[in-house]
């Protein structure tokens, strides 16, 4: 069974783990580089990108702001198509209507299709509890589970991994969950998608329960909308009896004329591709089918409440910030500990989840703000104020506060600066050049210190600037 | 035209030279350039690790010092896009108090909030204000030496000064400009970031001057010494040979003072 993020160590600590894993570097860099360079080149054939971009960011914005409105708007609609709608507050509860729900049909198994909201609230973890067992259908997912790991990308939950570990992971892991891998199974990408292909088959034909998230929800009709590349996801939702989709509330979107822009935004801005391959939409099941749609809170009305960091709800989960922040290409997913990593993790999940955890609250720092998740954001989340608005929040440590505040006292008068430049000049040959002391150390382990000069240059104007 | 240096407590302190060669430029060109002495800090390291009040405090003097210019340029793309990317969201962002203090609040608001919507558009870093104010790009400089450029994070994307500091480059005489593999990747400096996130942001640093020592150039250059100092202490940790220099001292450079420091 798949591992969760409980009990992740906080983020420096973690992250310096996985800089030294030079395989996982070499695995991130190739890959986030590769749909980087796609997502630039789609979008510059785009001549009004910008405009889209921030009508984007309008729609979600008026999207938040009558929420209430949009959501008692969808239930009415999904209740009008035959279908049912349950509310959940917190993952607790959205794991508990689903377990009920699957175990009211009788069965024992599951399929899903790639889904951030069940990886948010630890579902299979929940249902495994219950006997049940869920099995993750997209290709990725697929062998982040057999590979008994963590998601690490949003997008591509096994990006950090390459085609011979996935070889491996096939052909140790299959036959435990399902139909075993074949025999002679290479690291070809063509044949390893065979293999996933065949071990797939058999699940969709066999599993009568299905469970699912949605990219979009469309509220005038009700609709729900599901953007993928593979068809699986298309499987789960057309095949068996019961279909359960949980979502997060913000998903929504009023009409289908504003999905039209969506459908837009987000293959380029993720996959870099024109238009995705697969998009279903259904309201309530297909013929004969039992639909249940849940509507998951978890935290979220707590960040609509902030009127700064709301704006993370704005995220249609496209990982353009993943593929172009400098950290988490050094790093990867996994030491986020969080479902939602890189940029947008930085900000979602402490917001999500509150900073009472010692990763929670290492999280907004874990970036150089250098501002380049804000400009490819295709909602125009502006992540670097966000971070510097959590940090705001606190806590910080005792000896870092005393730090800040001494050299707020210096700064606030030119003469107490001056005073310090003058002891610093003094000592300058007492200043060690590769080791300093305390904090410092972190510095001095990779880079020398600037030598001090002998003068300010206040104190050059002072004698000849004016 | 009154023209202020806003200097920054990084050059002031450290880099002095970066300042002398602002006033040397400027007056080179014309400017008469004043340093309103009672200048400290922009607040930018309070602000991103987190202390606003603290920020908040220091950008009250800032104002209150550069209010009186026309001008104010500073050789530093990180303070100048601080001031003016960042005092209005501290504006905007200062309502959160005790409705008991809501007058004098209110008040404190307003004048700070006028203050930024006054002073912040009068900022400009180095290459904006020779390019767009000046309307210069041959600075008449000399410096013949092999350069490769590094676009700080806060200069291209909050400043956006786009071709400017590349083109002030191109001008200068005797100076062959080699172009930096992903120059617009982050070098991992980020203030706090180096010491909190040490090991990420030596893991960026070393791709950063990887790329640099690539381009085989004498010279790295910047508009920023932040950024110069955490990848220059990288590349002398190395002994790679490679300087790095800011802008400002490159365009001051002329004939008789060729290769200067």
């Amino acid at each position: 069974m798949s591992r969760t993020f409980v009990g992740m160590p906080a983020f420096p600590r973690a992250a310096e783990e996985a800089v030294q894993d030079s395989q996982l570097r070499f695995n991130l860099r190739k890959a986030t580089h590769t749909i980087r360079g796609r997502r630039a080149a789609v979008v510059d054939e785009v001549p009004d990108w910008a405009a889209m971009r921030a009508a984007g960011k309008v729609v979600k914005d008026d999207v938040l702001r009558n929420l209430e409105r949009y959501l008692l708007q969808v239930e009415e609609a999904v209740t009008r198509a035959g279908g049912h709608v349950h509310w959940a507050a917190d993952a607790a509860e959205a794991n508990a209507i689903v377990t009920r729900l699957v175990e009211d049909t009788g069965h024992r198994e599951v399929v899903k299709v790639k889904s951030m909201a069940t990886q948010e609230i630890g579902l299979n973890e929940a249902l495994a509890q219950a006997g049940i067992t869920a099995y993750e259908t997209d290709l990725a997912e697929l062998i982040v589970q057999l590979g008994d790991d963590l998601p690490s990308h949003i997008l591509v939950p096994a990006i950090h991994r390459n085609r011979s570990e996935i070889r491996e992971i096939f052909q140790e892991n299959m036959a435990r969950w399902g139909r075993p891998a074949p025999d002679g199974l290479t690291d070809e990408p063509a044949t390893l998608a065979d293999a996933a292909r065949l071990h797939l088959r058999e699940r969709f034909l066999s599993t009568k329960v299905g469970i699912s998230g949605a990219n979009f929800v469309i509220a005038e009709t009700g609709t729900l909308v599901v953007l993928e590349s593979e068809g699986n996801g298309r499987m789960c939702l057309t095949l068996p009896e019961t279909l359960i989709s949980v979502v997060g509330i913000e998903k929504v979107l009023p009409t289908w004329r504003d999905l039209d822009l969506f459908l837009r935004l987000l293959p380029r801005s993720s996959t870099g591709e024109r238009m995705n391959p697969y998009t279903s939409t259904w309201t309530a099941g297909v013929e004969g089918q039992e639909f249940h749609l849940v509507l998951l809170d978890n935290g979220r009305t707590r960040v609509l409440a902030d009127e700064v960091g709301r704006q993370a709800l704005r995220c249609i989960r496209c990982s353009a910030c993943l593929n172009v922040c400098p950290v988490y290409e050094r790093v990867g997913g996994h030491a986020y500990g969080s479902v939602y990593p890189g940029p947008i993790g930085a900000i979602l999940t402490p917001q999500l989840r509150g900073t009472a955890s010692e990763l929670d609250a290492s999280l907004p720092y874990a970036s150089s703000l250098c501002g380049a998740c804000y400009d490819v954001c295709p909602v125009a989340i502006d992540i670097p104020e966000v971070l510097v608005h959590l940090r705001a929040r606190g806590p910080h440590p005792a000896g870092e506060r005393a730090g800040m505040r001494a050299a707020g006292w210096v700064f606030s008068r030119a003469s107490r600066l001056r005073g310090v430049q003058r002891v610093m000049s003094r000592m300058r040959r007492f200043v060690p050049r590769r080791w300093l002391p305390g904090p410092g150390s972190a510095w001095t382990q990779t880079r020398d210190v600037p030598a001090v000069p002998a003068e300010s240059f206040r104190e050059w104007w002072e004698r000849e600037g004016r | 035209m009154r023209v202020a240096l806003f200097v920054t407590c990084v050059n002031d302190t450290l880099f002095p030279n970066t300042g002398k060669a602002v006033v040397s430029l400027l007056r080179r060109l014309g400017v008469d350039v004043d340093f309103p002495q009672e200048q400290t800090c922009c607040g930018q390291m309070h602000v991103n690790t987190g202390y606003r009040d603290e920020g908040v405090r220091l950008a009250r003097g800032f104002l209150s010092v550069f209010g009186r210019y026309d001008a104010v340029v500073s050789p530093s793309g990180s303070c100048a896009s601080m001031v003016r990317e960042q005092y209005p969201k501290l504006a905007a962002g200062m309502g959160a108090t005790r409705a008991k203090a809501f007058t004098r609040v209110h008040r404190g608001r307003t004048r700070f909030a006028e203050a930024v919507a006054e002073v912040t558009p009068k900022v400009y870093d180095l290459s904006e204000f020779l390019v767009d104010v000046l309307g210069v790009t041959d600075v008449g400089a000399c410096f013949p030496h092999r350069v490769t450029y590094h676009p700080t994070c806060h200069s291209l994307r909050g400043l956006r000064v786009g071709d400017r500091p590349v083109r002030l480059l191109e001008a200068v005489r005797g100076l062959e400009l080699v172009p930096l593999p992903q120059a617009d990747e982050c070098c991992g400096f980020g203030g706090t970031f180096a010491v909190k996130n040490a090991a990420v942001s030596a893991a960026m640093c070393a791709d950063k001057i990887g790329h640099v020592m690539d381009t085989g150039a004498e010279v790295l250059c910047a508009a920023d010494n932040s950024c110069l100092m955490h990848i220059g202490g990288a590349l002398r940790r190395q002994r790679s040979g490679v300087r790095v220099m800011h802008l400002a001292e490159i365009l001051a450079s002329t004939e008789d003072l060729g290769a200067r420091r």
